[in-house]
């Protein structure tokens, strides 16, 4: 069952991110990215995360990338004109980037062996009662900080996209 | 146990999207795309924070998952106003016209 799910939504998250990367209009890659963290939700349920996944779907694939898809409607600036690329980037920039993914996968496998396995119901602590617990407590400093810096987002948000005034 | 998931697996697929986003950032020209693909990036990495968090039993990695979170979206409406106001100005999204500060 676990495993069902998993190899589902991983595989759509792999195939999503892919066309994230290829598509050469920026709004098949804001609804591809959409699909990734959609399935990258049911990923979090799996792992106990209920508050999480919940805030991952409302955040994420609710306000940030409406803001995205409202951006590219806005600007309409169409597709990607193809990049004339250096010899060397052309040659290299594969290669590099299955070496990067291979080191990462290499020392994952290493250090974490397939002693811990993931199922329903191992880990109940992702509650929003105790998320919301441990952030009022623990974590109530990084929590107010975290307001600050919303507030001056909001505020730059603002300045940077008025009209100039006379 | 038959159709448990082991652990690495998810920290695999972390490291794939991680990868993407990476590419994704480096190959393309447009600068939503690119800014798309760091938010790629940090879904891969809340993706680790929740995995080690179930191997801990802890919920201190839900939390500082929830606070990237907050600070992609505080990020995304600062970075979407800029390209904005860069778009406005000049009239592009291809990164390699926006060379300005280059003399």
């Amino acid at each position: 069952m676990e495993l069902i799910l998993f190899l589902v939504f991983a595989g759509i998250a792999v195939v999503a991110a892919i066309n994230v990367v290829v598509q050469r209009h920026p709004i098949s890659s804001a609804v591809s990215l959409i699909a990734v963290m959609g399935s990258l939700a049911v990923l979090y349920l799996l792992l106990g995360a209920e508050f999480i996944a919940a805030a991952q779907v409302i955040v994420y694939a609710g306000a940030i990338m409406v803001l995205f898809v409202f951006v590219i409607m806005l600007l309409n600036a169409g597709g990607e004109t193809k990049a004339g690329r250096s010899f060397v980037a052309s040659l290299l920039g594969v290669p590099v980037l299955v070496a990067l993914l291979a080191l990462l996968a290499f020392f994952t496998a290493r250090i974490y062996p397939r002693d811990t396995e993931v199922h329903f119901g191992g880990f109940r602590g992702g509650t929003a009662q105790s998320v919301g617990r441990a952030l009022f407590t623990t974590y109530l400093l990084p929590f107010e900080i975290t307001s600050i810096l919303i507030l001056i987002a909001i505020v730059g948000a603002i300045v940077l996209a008025r009209k100039e005034l006379e | 146990m038959m159709g448990h998931v082991p652990l690495s697996w998810f920290l695999m697929l972390s490291a794939v999207l991680f990868s993407l986003g990476v590419a994704g950032f480096i190959f393309r020209r447009n600068i939503i795309t690119m800014f798309m693909s760091i938010e790629l990036i940090l879904n891969a990495v809340n993706l680790t924070f929740i995995t080690f968090a179930y191997q801990r039993q802890q919920v201190a990695g839900h939390l500082l998952a929830f606070f990237v979170m907050v600070v992609a979206a505080a990020e995304a409406a600062v970075g979407l106003a800029i390209i904005l106001t860069v778009f406005k100005n000049r009239e592009t999204l291809n990164i390699d016209d926006l060379d300005s500060m280059k003399n």
